[in-house]
């Protein structure tokens, strides 16, 4: 590989409108978005060959916004802002138009727990990162950065952590500075499983002070720091009947759903407890036969 | 590399070392010839003429072959998957081992790859359990108990095991019979044999021993490393297990690596139990507590058992005084994608290529240029070249394009009907 401190830094901000306009006063979205160029203005600085791609995650939908690694005719400046500034807004503002107008349909969702589609924007920074591998043996140190402030969405377990699972395989750690208001459970297991950081910033209103301090430092030279450690990651699980986090429960050893009490019967997968699965089977063919 | 040194330590090197001293007389011109035989890479086509051989057209068309095999074998009755499983690894340690057509013998090549093999079954795999047993002199010997934990397995793998004797089939299934016997109802069954010998000398009439595994469902699968017999493929095919011969280290790798996902499991084979299982929070920082595993006093990290409050210092585990069995919802998390799989994504003729509307033709995931027409999802209609393909279907259970689509109910229900 290079030299152990080039990086590449694949960025997931999080543009869900449902989470910034109901967001604390202390950071709105275009507040957040400056502290974020800044942030990967030093990336650039820091090394010549380090590289940055920000895919955005919205609420209906996911892309690419920027990549370092293409042609840098691309950046044009306009005025004072530099060039690289002015090109992730623009791309940053048609995203968000393209997001709006994909959900012009939907009804009947509570603003305040509307979740982003964050694992659609983790499979494609993962895919990213694998086209990086295959390119051959000189390539800088990958890693994701999340910066998230939606909610969990609980519909997006499944996906969250197989996303969790193939970026362990592939040593990619899973970084996370989240903006919201309570923790979040996936990206703090993330940031765990993957020996990455998570860290929930205080004080937002100086998010970029976070950012340069904690993330910017490449992984090799992460040793000779004292970074935010987890405060507590909660691994328990909880029960697919009411959602609850329990400390002890009662797992179908067909499937693996998780319950709180004893039932006789799997409601994910129908399995009947106690009974081989073809007694059974014979069994609800002999009960609906006679009914 | 940690293989190679640790057999230095333990004198197995000799092989090893002659050859390097052979490679250093010779110059690198010379070893394309010895060692790399670039002749072997060609291939000639249908005119005649040479070319070199695509070893990535290859490689995609094993997979694709691969992934329709096991959709075509799922689709085609609804089999579930044993997801919790209780494996015994049987390694034949009889002279045949010593072999030395696998480079430097059977015996290291086994070794080396039962490691891989162990890491790969607890990744998958994190509610099964391993049991070593070994055949030597004729007689079975359990190497280690049915356990969780891979680094036990892996360190009595590494001692040094000296290969003798014959080897003795119907012992192995005996002990594995009764070690498997005692495993709770939920459990799937499994032996995997990797047989080196050509011959089985046996105090009894074997038949009856398969006979006996048959009845207490244990799905026995035999890897051979020297050639097919008849009595392996009988055993397999009575217990529903797969026998392979292995041709070379690479396809003996091959083989292996297989029974690493879990097997579709016949519904009858295991009957379905509610398990109780506990998720212990981690201890706070800073707390001491005598841990259960290791008998010494530790401070801060480790878990606490939800039941009977002992400290353990790894998971998945069973805690040492209450029996029950502790897991974290990551455990389980990682066996949900058998559970809920992705349909394989569909090839995409060079001609539906060139008339598809999509504007730039890369590949959605990785925003690649496609040269050559990859595939695309039956869902969200997304293009992907075929290294995606694979990385999605092997690796990461997710297809990039579905989830970056917010499904309402609405449009949920009308794709149902």
């Amino acid at each position: 590989s290079f030299s152990d401190d080039v990086s590449l830094l694949v960025v997931l901000i999080d543009t869900n409108p449902f989470f910034w306009s109901t967001s604390s006063s202390s950071l709105n979205f275009h507040q957040f978005v400056s502290h974020v160029l800044v942030f990967l203005d030093l990336i650039v600085r820091l090394s010549q060959l380090n590289q940055i791609v920000v895919i955005a995650t919205g609420h209906n939908t996911c892309d690419y916004i920027y990549d370092s690694s293409l042609d840098t005719d691309q950046v044009t400046g306009e005025g004072e802002l530099p060039a690289l500034y002015s090109f992730v807004l623009q791309r940053l503002e048609e995203f968000v138009n393209k997001d709006e107008k994909l959900g012009a349909k939907q009804e009947g969702l509570s603003e305040k727990r509307a979740s982003s589609l964050l694992s659609g924007s983790l499979s494609m920074a993962l895919c990213y990162i694998q086209r990086v591998f295959r390119s051959g043996p000189l390539h800088p140190q990958p890693r994701i950065l999340c910066l998230q402030g939606s909610p969990d969405g609980s519909e997006q377990y499944v996906s969250i952590m197989n996303a969790i699972f193939s970026a362990q395989r592939s040593m990619v750690p899973i970084d996370c500075c989240y903006v919201g208001s309570h923790n979040s459970a996936f990206l703090q297991q993330a940031s765990y499983i993957t020996g990455g950081v998570y860290v929930k910033p205080q004080h937002l209103e100086g998010l970029y002070q976070y950012l340069a301090t904690v993330f910017a430092v490449d992984l090799h030279s992460r040793s000779f720091l004292q970074l935010p450690r987890p405060a507590g990651v909660d691994f328990r699980a909880s029960c697919f009947c009411h959602k609850t986090t329990i400390d002890m429960g009662y797992v179908c050893s067909v499937c693996l759903s998780i319950f709180c009490k004893h039932h006789d019967k799997c409601s994910t997968c129908g399995s009947v407890f106690g009974k081989a699965q073809l007694d059974a089977a014979s069994d609800r063919k002999r009960k609906a036969s006679e009914s | 590399m940690n293989n190679s040194e640790k057999k230095r330590m333990n004198g197995e090197a000799e092989e090893e070392n002659e050859e390097d001293v052979e490679d250093e007389g010779r110059d690198a011109w010379e070893r394309t010839y010895t060692d790399e035989r670039s002749w072997e890479a060609l291939e000639e086509d249908e005119s005649g003429l040479l070319q070199p051989i695509d070893n990535k057209a290859i490689y995609h068309s094993q997979y694709r072959r691969r992934l329709q095999s096991l959709s075509a074998t799922s689709a085609a009755s609804r089999i579930q998957k044993g997801l919790i499983r209780f494996l015994c690894v049987v390694v034949d340690l009889s002279k045949a081992a010593g072999e030395m057509d696998f480079k430097p013998s059977r015996m290291a090549v086994i070794a080396k790859h039962v490691e891989a093999f162990i890491r790969e079954f607890f990744d998958q795999n994190p509610l099964s359990q391993i049991g070593l047993v070994i055949i030597k002199d004729g007689v079975a010997q359990s190497l280690t108990e049915l356990g969780g934990s891979p680094e036990a397995h892996i360190k009595a793998l590494m001692v040094k095991l000296g290969c003798a004797g014959d080897s003795s089939l119907q012992n192995a299934l005996e002990l594995v019979h009764d070690t498997l016997h005692k495993i709770p109802s939920y459990g799937h069954r499994e032996v995997l044999i990797l047989y080196s010998a050509l011959s089985t000398c046996d105090p009894g009439d074997i038949m009856e021993t398969i006979q006996k595994c048959k009845k207490a469902k244990l799905r026995c699968s035999v890897i051979g490393l020297s050639a097919e017999m008849f009595v392996c493929k009988h055993l397999c095919q009575e217990t529903g297990g797969s026998y392979m011969v292995a041709l070379d280290e690479g396809h003996f790798k091959e083989l292996l690596l297989e029974h690493a996902p879990p097997p579709p499991a016949l519904a009858e084979f295991a009957i379905a139990n509610l398990i109780k299982m506990g998720f212990p929070q981690r201890a706070a920082e800073g707390s001491i507590a005598i841990c259960s595993c290791h008998r010494e006093a530790k401070v801060g990290e480790g878990y606490i058992c939800p039941r009977c409050k002992a400290r353990v210092c790894e998971l998945p585990t069973e805690c040492r005084f209450c029996g029950l069995t502790l897991v974290s919802s990551p455990h389980l998390a990682r066996s949900y994608h058998h559970l809920f799989p992705i349909e394989p994504f569909t090839e995409i003729s060079a001609r539906q290529f060139e008339l598809s509307r999509v504007a730039s033709k890369t590949c959605f995931s990785c925003r690649e240029s496609l040269l050559t027409p990859g595939a695309a999802c039956t869902k969200c209609k997304q293009y992907f070249c075929l290294d995606c393909d694979i990385y999605i279907h092997e690796s990461l259970h997710n297809c990039p394009g579905c989830e970056s689509r917010r499904i309402t109910p609405a449009a949920a229900s009308a794709t149902k009907s």
